[in-house]
């Protein structure tokens, strides 16, 4: 186990030693460069001519004369040492600063997305697998592809209209308003999960319908092996074995799909979070191209692809655990 | 009407008239079409027959294992003798009860053609033992594990503390079915249900794996029901064996019976069909045609399709009647009603 976590953490660095190159040509990307950006904001409407000697200036200023490999290699070292992500220049301070909030509310929702997605999804699914053919079967397939055919910002709406109209509450935003600037206190925290839980349920509705239809797709395959006859012509239990032998082989087809539900998720999430008006990264990265603050969208970028990372690296530890053939595969 | 009589002393199980049908798409099929067996104290019943027979099926309704779109015909009875002498007619009980989990494995044990997937892959040999004898025998879990490697060590497991901690994975198939054995006689088993234990083996484990169920029947004194499509396995194993074919007995007798007099035309192709070293140079003589579709059973006999000694205008109008050879020795052809006549 030892030797399949070093193998594991050492394969996660190398992948995520190439997304961070990657990321860093998708930030020389775009045409212009941020000097001519801050150049023409400064300089715009005041008459005043800028030379191509200023624009070197301003280049110096911001380091941005270096050489593409010095850049890369002076703007990773930060991050892995100091995990000092660089100067946010639009905003006049460092990008830590700039998504420091925010990071923590988009992985706040991420997981809070995630563990509703497989709280309802597994047991619903094996729920599902065992009643096959039964109303409550077709009940719950149906509700689930619903989850599917609607549009996120739709359901978005819809709850916000809801949450309005009945509750008589907000849920746009982070904080009710009281506790908005209130120092924290459990009363916020609870505040804040009572904010969470909307956009989770819209984000998980789409990821539930199809990891519910994975595990009770898989709970059908397991249910029909030999083992659980075999299981049951040794007198266990029905419910027993069902938990015992099929169920715990369906959840694996879930485990080992967590980083694709965390990619959807963080697709899904800017545009959720534009109707519910949530402060997350999302909106933030698109401006920041908008502005060509090329640190602040390259320390978005890294932190969100490494997110997806780390939740493959998670999988396979959690597949590890699972099903003891995982191990004998990687040797 | 079968219902009525009640099992013999000498019979640990009796089964009468059973019939058993599933619903599909395509209609219903019967399976198994009001075929008798039973099966003495410590003694061996071999059934043979291809696949497709109703062998598997008609055993597995024994232990009530067959999936929910089966039906197990109302003149149906299978009445198994207790440890505790209580009889008991499995076809009436409830599904899921105290009483059914209880005979499952503690007194009627089963083992599998295929011992691979038979064991779950993601638990232990050791874990799927211990949790037989868990659920059937009053021990602790220290207790059950010894238990456990004691049996492991018995079915002839090399290190057997060793392979307790492993994967069904990690063991050949040889292994694997010897483990396999394990977990049903830890259960301490009246009846061995063995369906076709040794078919996925090659032939030297195959000859081991009979030769430790002989001993160990021995030792343990349980009867045994043993399925084969091969009738040179059977012969070295059962002390009476059925033939059956689509659903229904052509033949039964004692083993010497059966192998050395076949009086049924199929029995009889079957042994045909078994390679022997006295023989070598010949060709084997394959039985022609392919067993027919359940669907679309034919009247009569069902074997009259692909019989050498068809009688058309007899074979084919109705199933013929038993005709016994002697105390133990019974078939159903016309070929033999006739001499009777």
């Amino acid at each position: 186990m030892v030797k399949f976590l070093f193998q594991r953490t050492i394969g996660m660095a190398i992948t995520m030693f190439f997304v961070s190159i990657m990321v860093f040509v998708i930030m020389e990307l775009p045409p212009g460069d941020y000097a001519e950006r801050w150049a023409f904001r400064k300089f715009s409407g005041t008459g005043a001519q800028i030379t191509e000697a200023d624009l070197d200036n301003i280049r110096a200023n911001f380091g941005l004369d270096r050489p593409a490999p010095e850049r890369y290699f002076k703007w990773i070292s930060g991050i892995v040492l100091h995990g000092d992500f660089g100067e946010a220049f639009a905003f006049q301070t460092s990008v830590n600063n700039v998504i420091g909030q925010k990071i923590w509310l988009t992985l706040a929702i991420l997981f809070s997305t995630l563990i509703v997605t497989y709280l309802v999804a597994i047991p619903v699914g094996i729920y599902a697998a065992i009643r096959r053919g039964s109303a409550e079967d077709y009940a719950l397939t149906v509700f689930s592809y619903l989850g599917f055919a609607l549009p996120n910002f739709l359901l978005a709406l819809v709850l916000l209209y809801v949450s309005i109209t009945v509750f008589d509450s907000s849920v746009g935003g982070l904080f009710s308003p009281e506790y908005a600037d209130a120092p924290w206190s459990i009363a916020k925290a609870k505040d804040l999960l009572g904010h969470l839980i909307i956009p989770a349920i819209i984000l998980a509705w789409s990821a539930t319908a199809f990891q519910l239809q994975t595990v009770r797709a898989t709970m059908l395959d397991e249910l029909n092996n030999l083992s659980v006859t075999a299981a049951r012509a040794r007198g266990v239990p029905e419910w027993k074995l069902l938990l015992k032998y099929p169920a715990r082989l369906a959840i694996n087809p879930v485990v080992s799909t967590m980083s694709f539900d965390a990619n959807r998720i963080f697709s899904e999430l800017p545009i959720v979070a534009l109707v519910l008006g949530l402060p997350e990264l999302g909106e933030l990265l698109l401006k920041s191209y908008l502005d060509l603050d090329m640190f602040v969208a390259g320390a978005i970028l890294l932190i969100l692809t490494f997110m997806i990372v780390f939740m493959n690296f998670l999988s396979d530890i959690f597949l590890a655990i699972l099903d003891p053939r995982v191990k004998l595969i990687e040797g | 009407m079968a219902n009525t009589k009640e099992i013999t002393k000498d019979n640990l199980l009796e089964v009468r008239n059973l019939k058993i049908s599933f619903k599909t798409d395509e209609g219903i099929i019967t399976a198994v079409d009001g075929i008798d067996f039973s099966v003495k104290h410590g003694q061996t019943l071999g059934i043979v027959g291809e696949s497709g027979s109703g062998k598997s099926v008609s055993t597995w309704s024994i232990m009530r294992l067959l999936p929910k779109n089966s039906i197990i015909d109302k003149g149906s009875s299978i009445q198994f003798h207790r440890k505790s002498g209580k009889v008991v007619e499995m076809t009436k009980l409830k599904a899921n009860s105290r009483e059914l989990r209880k005979i499952r494995g503690g007194e009627v044990a089963l083992i599998f053609q295929e011992p691979m997937s038979s064991f779950s892959p993601v638990y232990t040999i050791g874990n799927q033992i211990v949790e037989a004898v868990l659920q059937h025998r009053d021990v602790s879990k220290e207790e059950a594990e010894e238990i456990a490697v004691d049996m492991l060590d018995r079915v002839g497991i090399s290190n057997p503390r060793q392979r307790f901690r492993q994967y069904p994975f990690e063991l050949s198939g040889g292994m694997r079915q010897r483990a396999m054995i394990a977990v049903a006689l830890s259960m301490n088993p009246s009846l061995l249900i063995a369906d076709e234990p040794t078919t996925s083996l090659d032939v030297t484990i195959q000859a081991q794996i009979l030769e430790l169920m002989n001993e160990l029947q021995e030792e343990l004194g349980m009867s045994i029901i043993f399925i084969t499509h091969n009738l040179g396995v059977i012969a070295q194993v059962a002390d009476e064996i059925e033939v059956m074919y689509l659903g229904k007995i052509l033949e039964r007798g004692k083993t010497k019976e059966i192998i050395q007099q076949p009086q049924h035309p199929y029995t009889q192709a079957l042994l045909e069909a078994i390679p022997r070293l006295d023989r070598l140079g010949e060709r084997l003589t394959a039985i022609s045609g392919d067993i027919p579709s359940p669907l679309s059973r034919p009247v009569g006999c069902p074997f009259y399709t692909r019989c050498e000694k068809v009688m058309p205008g007899i074979c084919d109008i109705e199933m013929p009647k038993p005709t016994q050879l002697s105390e133990t020795h019974t078939v159903y052809c016309f070929l033999h009603e006739e001499k009777d006549v």
